[in-house]
């Protein structure tokens, strides 16, 4: 017992050792664009993250998270676009003059100071996530009809973003790469380097955090919610509180996401909140596994990864493909990659194989005893070998067996397997 | 005689015209052990709705410890100490037994404090006390929603004792239960009568029976009759709303 926790804990550590290496050392080995690639999309694991706490443990599907990524992502470009203005005519961003514009738009200035965007990043898009779903829940507007509630909003807000070329340049939103962080241009690869480092690590500490936040008791009343919310008002529990609470926490995290996939793709703008981007991000989700947060990394990651990848060999496969994974999971492995690796999955494996193995190894030691019965003396000696490979195979399968029931959950049926291990020449 | 801990004074429920409930009229002892029995349809679900604050009465005042209920969120009269078990189990399937007993027993249920803090001993305790009651035990790390019916109906009467609510109302705790495990339930809740209040909903005559308890029938939304099992089973009323045939008929 104690070998075993001790083993687990080392296996740990090596995991660590090996995640803190890869990413110290990523900028090194990945070509800029590659890099560039991984650190978006580890901006984008923390929207997933958010995504999961809600969906996979709460049971709220949003399909609005784009409003708060796209949110976080226009506070730090606002506030990147201002703290290089000085220069400019009017001293204001550039793209108000294309639209005759002299002032620069009140809610604007307090984005020139960096510790207010840096608030305003993860507050803004944070309160409003708690304000609207806190609305919504108060009215116990649930299940599908949030769903619902929650494109509209997206589609809401996509639609005035888009129409607002004097505030925020509208559809071609704020870009960032030609402006100035610390004397560097945000779009050159040093800078680009140390976001990269600044996303692993904000992913790394905000796993961290919700892991803790699930993992108490406050994680059982999400569960809890997710199973039966009136029976949780029952005893005691008032689930509006919780909801409000999670869903502008995750907002709040789509906004950090928003922020550091803005800076490090170049440009915020109303893509952000179109209602493929806000599913696709549901589907990372679904993929890696809802109620697992390293699913939810996961699951953006290599997503989008295999996206990259699809659409530079083949471009508009990848619609294709993403449809056919997203039908795979909700169908196969409805608990999504890491959750089918946690739950019966690998054990349901080990048994199915193990009972093949069981069923071959039967029929050879039924073909070895057909060939000795025959009485030729020449195949005796090799019917003997074809039944020692038989039990073998039985041995084997059982074995396999046992460790796929450890594998599963004690209350799952043992699947019966018949082993004939002795055999009479 | 002391103050009632709950007095329903002349509740009516209206759903669209439909009186599910009409000028009822029920109060309870502390420690008072209450049957409630009546035909389907007879209000007994509603009458359950209306004292935990899922269904608003159109018209008449529930009074629980002196305070009007009306219009109070159902989580904060949980909190009052009115606990519920519904009719078919409900308990949170994807966690463990232990963990549905934690979030029952758990006290203040306020988010900052189930972040940051654990249970404390005594609550450990009672959580270990309560899976032994049920004899769950053996059970505590299985996710609830693998247990079988009966254990499920345990696992929900004493996450419902855990709240250690002053009154507990009980929606057919029987139901689906072998004749082994009813007898026990019926143990069990009279045990907790003294301590607590408890109100029993039930369709299962030998259970009402063996409470030894008074009985409210209910009909149609209104109290037929109140008496003990015997008195209320004579009572050709009673008779007549579960058989359907009237009285003098059968004389």
């Amino acid at each position: 017992m104690f070998q075993a926790f001790s083993q687990r804990r080392w296996l740990l550590v090596g995991l660590w050792v090996l995640i803190i290496a890869v990413v110290v050392a990523a900028p090194a080995v990945l070509p800029v664009f590659r890099l560039n690639l991984l650190g978006r999309f580890l901006a984008l694991s923390i929207v997933a993250l958010g995504i999961d706490l809600i969906w996979g443990f709460t049971g709220l599907l949003s399909l609005g998270q784009g409003i708060f990524f796209a949110l976080g992502g226009y506070a730090a470009a606002m506030y990147l676009q201002l703290s290089n203005a000085g220069d400019l005519p009017n001293g204001i961003p550039e793209f108000f003059g294309l639209y005759g514009v002299k002032e620069l738009p009140f809610f604007w200035h307090p984005f020139a100071s960096p510790w207010f965007a840096l608030m305003a990043i993860w507050l803004i898009p944070g309160i409003l996530a708690a304000v609207l779903g806190g609305l919504v829940f108060r009215n116990r507007i649930k299940g599908v009809y949030f769903s619902i509630l929650t494109q509209a909003a997206l589609l809401v807000f996509y639609n005035f973003f888009n129409g607002q070329q004097k505030l925020i340049n509208g559809t071609n939103g704020l870009q960032t790469p030609a402006t100035k962080l610390f004397g560097q241009y945000v779009g050159s690869d040093l800078m680009q380097r140390w976001f990269f480092w600044v996303t692993a690590v904000v992913v790394i500490l905000i796993w961290a955090f919700l892991r803790w936040v699930v993992r108490g008791r406050f994680g059982d009343v999400l569960i809890a919610i997710r199973d039966d919310e009136p029976r949780l008002r029952f005893a005691g529990y008032n689930p509006t509180l919780f909801k409000t609470l999670v869903f502008g926490l995750a907002g709040a995290l789509a906004g950090i996401g928003g922020a550091l996939y803005t800076v490090q793709s170049g440009s915020a703008s109303p893509q952000f909140m179109e209602v493929p981007m806000s599913i696709d991000m549901v589907i990372w989700v679904a993929v890696g596994g809802r109620g697992t947060l390293v699913g939810a990394i996961l699951g953006a990651v290599a997503i989008n990864f295999a996206k990259s990848l699809v659409s530079e060999a083949m471009p508009e496969s990848w619609l294709f493909i993403q449809g056919g994974l997203f039908i795979l999971v909700v169908t196969v492995l409805p608990e999504g990659v890491i959750g089918w690796f946690r739950g019966e999955g690998p054990g349901n494996w080990l048994n199915r194989l193990g009972f093949c193995l069981n069923s071959l190894g039967n029929w050879l030691i039924r073909l070895g005893q057909g060939l000795i019965h025959q009485g030729n003396s020449s195949p005796w000696l090799k019917a003997l070998r074809i039944s020692a490979l038989g039990r073998c195979l039985i041995r084997w399968g059982q074995s396999l067996n046992s460790v796929g029931i450890v594998r599963r959950i004690v209350t799952y049926p043992r699947l019966e397997l018949e082993g004939q291990l002795e055999v009479q020449p | 005689m002391s103050a009632a801990l709950l007095e329903l004074r002349q509740i009516t429920v209206s759903f669209d015209g439909f009186l599910a409930l009409r000028d009822l009229n029920l109060s309870l002892q502390p420690g008072e052990l209450r049957a409630v029995i009546g035909p389907n349809g007879a209000g007994k679900t509603t009458f359950l709705d209306v004292i935990t604050g899922k269904t608003a009465p159109t018209e008449g005042d529930v009074v629980f410890k002196g305070c009007s209920l009306l219009g109070r969120p159902e989580h904060r009269i949980a909190r009052m100490g009115i606990g519920r078990k519904f009719q078919s189990p409900r308990v949170f399937e994807q966690l463990s037994v232990q963990e549905n007993l934690a979030l029952a027993v758990n006290q203040p249920k306020q988010p900052w404090s189930l972040l940051v803090g654990g249970l404390n001993a005594t609550q450990r305790d009672q959580v270990h006390h309560l899976m032994s009651i049920v004899n769950l035990q053996n059970r505590a790390d299985w996710a609830a929603g693998s247990l079988s019916h009966g254990q499920k109906q345990w696992l929900e009467i004493a996450m419902l004792v855990g709240q250690d609510p002053d009154l507990l109302l009980v929606d057919e705790p029987v139901a689906g239960l072998t004749d082994e495990e009813t007898e026990l339930t019926a143990d069990l809740l009279k045990s907790l009568a003294g301590d607590h209040t408890v109100l029993v909903i039930e369709h299962d005559m030998e259970f009402i029976r063996r409470l030894e308890s008074p009985v409210t029938v209910l009909h149609q939304g209104h109290v037929l009759c109140e008496g003990t099992m015997d008195q209320v089973q004579a009572d050709p009323r009673v008779i007549e709303v579960y058989l359907g045939t009237t009285a003098e008929d059968n004389g």
